[in-house]
């Protein structure tokens, strides 16, 4: 066991992976000599070569295109985009082919492909270093959609992710990679050290894709969340005094509908929060998939905290950021409904 | 300060539209046997050339001429032409069969036969294609079932890909062709990837990328020019330049470059312009290009010089865009009557044994089509469950599609 941060955890998980099974590559910008620009991959290219850790053109379409020959040939690539921002030039490549290589060819070829990026604001990033687009790969039918909130989860999803047999889509949110950033940003970071899910084990585990966990167990409210929100929504929690049940969704394609129904069941009221635009986000799933499954037990209406339908803006960062304040509100409202 | 006057844009037009002659007389046409054939360790700059002009074994007269010349023997010349022949049967019969109802949509290859029944012999066992839709000479030219190919067409029971995919996106890894997408240029740095991890790995392997004219003006295009040519990746990138993309004369592609093939030079990637409906050309420009991948020595781009003589697909109509008569003036001809002459020229083949081998095709496909019609066509006899829709999406079925199947009543 050791004390790691979430990019220890991340670059852990690859070391652990590529150890284990030489057809694991790893390659994107930056990726290779440098160890990428969060340094996730630092270290790996000395270990394993550089013909298993290498640095890309800069064209995503590219590392994902190639990504898919690669995995169709037999291995199993983990390629990182810089910025989530930076996806769309691969969006075509994910939705059309990664998605649909199993399901098109009924079996003959797969795409067991993992594609990384740091997502999610609060780092003065601005509109083209901030985004989420989560809710742009959970329409596609065909991936898998993780994002973890801890070096722990971090590294055994990403383990899971790489061995798992179909495209993985891994949000790693970017505010979180050095410390359980909760939204109250006046305040001194918190690193993963004082943290005890910055207790990652060295060696080799994994954690099922598509299984929510519990971080607080409570009774008035069920606040559903995922990556950064995760902690933000412990804190408004812990400054409103209301005692809600938080969720860390870890995975949102898969979904797991039965801790959302359970929780939801039990509290009656439900909050959902996301650093994603509000708008056809991922919180209309679950705000849907709630009342469809919870409707009898509802004795509120389902409220989503979520970015503002702007682009990210930077000066104003912590105006748009949907920190413990804004969810905080949502709480007392709901409660109050 | 120098008057320049205003601006005004240009858009390229084809030299005649319909109602006009037909005109090729900017296609230059190399003489058969002319261009050099340069060892495959040539740096792409010292054959530059090559992608400007065009290799042709095969001449008027049918003789086959040149270094490029001399790489098949008798017994793969008539194979050659039985493929070809075949390839030309099946899509006359599937494009009948598209017209009776019995499937949505179908692609056909006529006057392009050569391409991929030709590039298919330069490859070995185990390498990879990374397909266009008009490539099925690369499954018949590998022996790969037809009734196969005529499941997949008509949608039914027995359709490999359980009815999922449209009409000739065949998919068989067994026989080195790559799910074909429908999506165009994605594919070509797929193949680009499949190369890099054969590299990766050691292997011996080689893949194969295709494209058309028409989308090479797609980025992913150059992404797959430029991971090629940085990692030296053992693939053969090739270009169909069949003149026409749906109504889009190459021109609007291919924009002020002299050739596609031209656009590798800049990759430093050596580029060979081919007579696309020479079946010998092709088939020792190809095993040029495998040799170079399969020594290490990295990409290829060719470009085949060739004419789409059909429709694009069953839902276009060429009249309303070119002249009727443009196939007949097209100068490199027909590649199936082209490689019956040079056989017939060397005491091969023979009209009579043409007419009898066309005959035997016929009964082959009709057979093929005979046996996939028991297991039902689009409309009729059976078809893939509904259970399909929903299987395969995953490897494993999350819950929400277990739930989504049993609303279906599945």
């Amino acid at each position: 066991m050791a004390r790691m941060t979430m990019i220890e955890a991340v670059r852990s998980a690859m070391d652990v992976a590529m150890g284990r099974d030489e057809d694991v590559v790893v390659f994107g910008e930056d990726v290779g000599y440098f160890g990428g620009v969060f340094r996730c991959t630092q270290g790996l290219q000395a270990k394993y070569g550089k013909t298993r850790c290498f640095d890309t053109p800069i064209n995503e379409s590219g590392i994902v295109g190639t990504a898919i020959g690669m995995a169709a040939y037999g291995l199993k690539p983990c390629v990182e985009i810089q910025f989530a921002d930076y996806m769309y030039p691969a969006y075509d490549q994910l939705t059309q082919e990664a998605a649909r290589i199993r399901y098109r060819s009924n079996g003959d070829f797969t795409c067991p492909i993992v594609v990384r990026m740091p997502t999610g604001g609060g780092i003065f990033g601005g509109q083209t270093h901030s985004q989420s687009p989560e809710a742009l790969f959970t329409h596609v039918c065909g991936l898998k959609v993780v994002v973890p909130s801890n070096p722990y989860d971090a590294k055994g999803l990403l383990i899971a992710a790489i061995e798992d047999p179909d495209p993985v889509m891994f949000l790693e949110p970017k505010r979180l990679y050095n410390g359980p950033f909760d939204g109250h940003h006046e305040r001194p970071v918190t690193p993963w050290s004082k943290h005890s899910l910055g207790d990652v084990p060295d060696g080799y585990y994994s954690i099922p894709i598509g299984r929510a966990e519990v971080r607080r167990q409570g009774s008035a409210v069920t606040v559903i969340a995922y990556g950064t929100m995760v902690h933000v929504a412990l804190a408004a929690a812990e400054d409103t005094g209301i005692d809600a049940e938080v969720i860390d969704l870890r995975s949102l394609l898969p979904l797991d509908l039965d801790a959302i129904v359970r929780s939801v069941s039990k509290t009656g009221r439900c909050v959902i929060v996301h650093e994603a635009t509000l708008t056809s986000g991922f919180g209309g799933e679950i705000a849907a998939l709630v009342q469809e499954h919870c409707f009898y037990h509802l004795e509120a209406p389902v409220m989503r905290v979520a970015g503002w339908d702007t682009p990210y803006p930077h000066a104003q960062e912590w105006d748009y950021f949907p920190g413990p304040a804004r969810v905080g509100r949502a709480l007392t409202d709901v409660m109050e409904a | 300060m120098v008057d320049t006057g205003h601006l005004s844009l240009h858009v390229p037009e084809p030299a005649v539209r319909p109602g006009g002659q037909p005109d090729f007389s900017n296609v230059k046409i190399a003489r058969a046997g002319a261009v050099p054939r340069p060892n495959v360790d040539a740096p792409a700059e010292d054959i530059r050339d090559l992608a400007y002009s065009i290799i042709r074994v095969l001449n008027r007269d049918g003789e086959a001429v040149g270094p490029w010349a001399g790489l098949l023997s008798d017994d793969d010349l008539r194979t050659g032409l039985r493929h070809m022949m075949t390839l030309r049967a099946f899509d006359a019969r599937m494009l009948m069969a598209q017209r009776q109802g019995k499937t949505s949509f179908y692609m056909q290859h006529l006057g392009e036969e050569a391409v991929s029944c030709a590039f298919r012999k330069a490859l070995n066992k185990g390498d990879m294609n990374f397909p266009t839709y008009r490539q099925a000479g690369l499954l018949i030219a590998d022996d790969y079932p037809m009734v196969e190919m005529m499941n997949q067409i008509y949608s039914n029971e027995s359709d490999p890909l359980r009815g999922r995919q449209l009409p000739i996106m065949y998919s068989s890894k067994e026989h080195g062709f790559f799910t074909i997408s429908g999506n165009l240029a994605t594919q070509y740095v797929q193949a680009v990837g499949w190369a890099m991890a054969s590299a990766i790995k050691n292997d011996s392997r080689i893949a194969a990328a295709w494209i058309g004219d028409g989308s090479t003006a797609e980025s992913d295009f150059h992404s797959a020019l430029v991971f090629a040519s940085t990692y030296r990746a053992p693939v053969i990138l090739n270009v169909v330049n069949n003149q026409w993309a749906i109504s889009t004369f190459q021109g609007i592609a291919r924009g002020g470059s002299g050739t596609f093939a031209a656009r590798g030079l800049g990759f430093g990637i050596p580029a060979l312009r081919v007579d696309g409906n020479d079946y010998l050309a092709v088939h020792a420009v190809a095993c040029w290009a495998a040799e170079r991948a399969r020594r290490n020595l990295g990409p290829t781009l060719i470009e085949y010089v060739t004419y789409r003589v059909g429709a694009h697909s069953t839902s276009d109509d060429p009249s309303a865009y070119r002249p009727k008569t443009e196939s007949e003036a097209w100068p490199l001809g027909d590649p199936v009557l082209r490689l019956k002459k040079h056989l017939i020229l060397r005491g091969l083949w023979s009209e009579e044994r043409h007419v009898q081998a066309e005959a035997e095709i016929a009964d082959e496909v009709i057979a093929a089509q005979r046996k996939a019609e028991e297991h039902g066509t689009m409309h009729a006899g059976g078809r893939p469950s509904v259970r399909d829709i929903f299987e395969g999406v995953y490897a494993e079925m999350p819950p929400h599609l277990r739930r989504q199947r049993q609303k279906a009543g599945y």
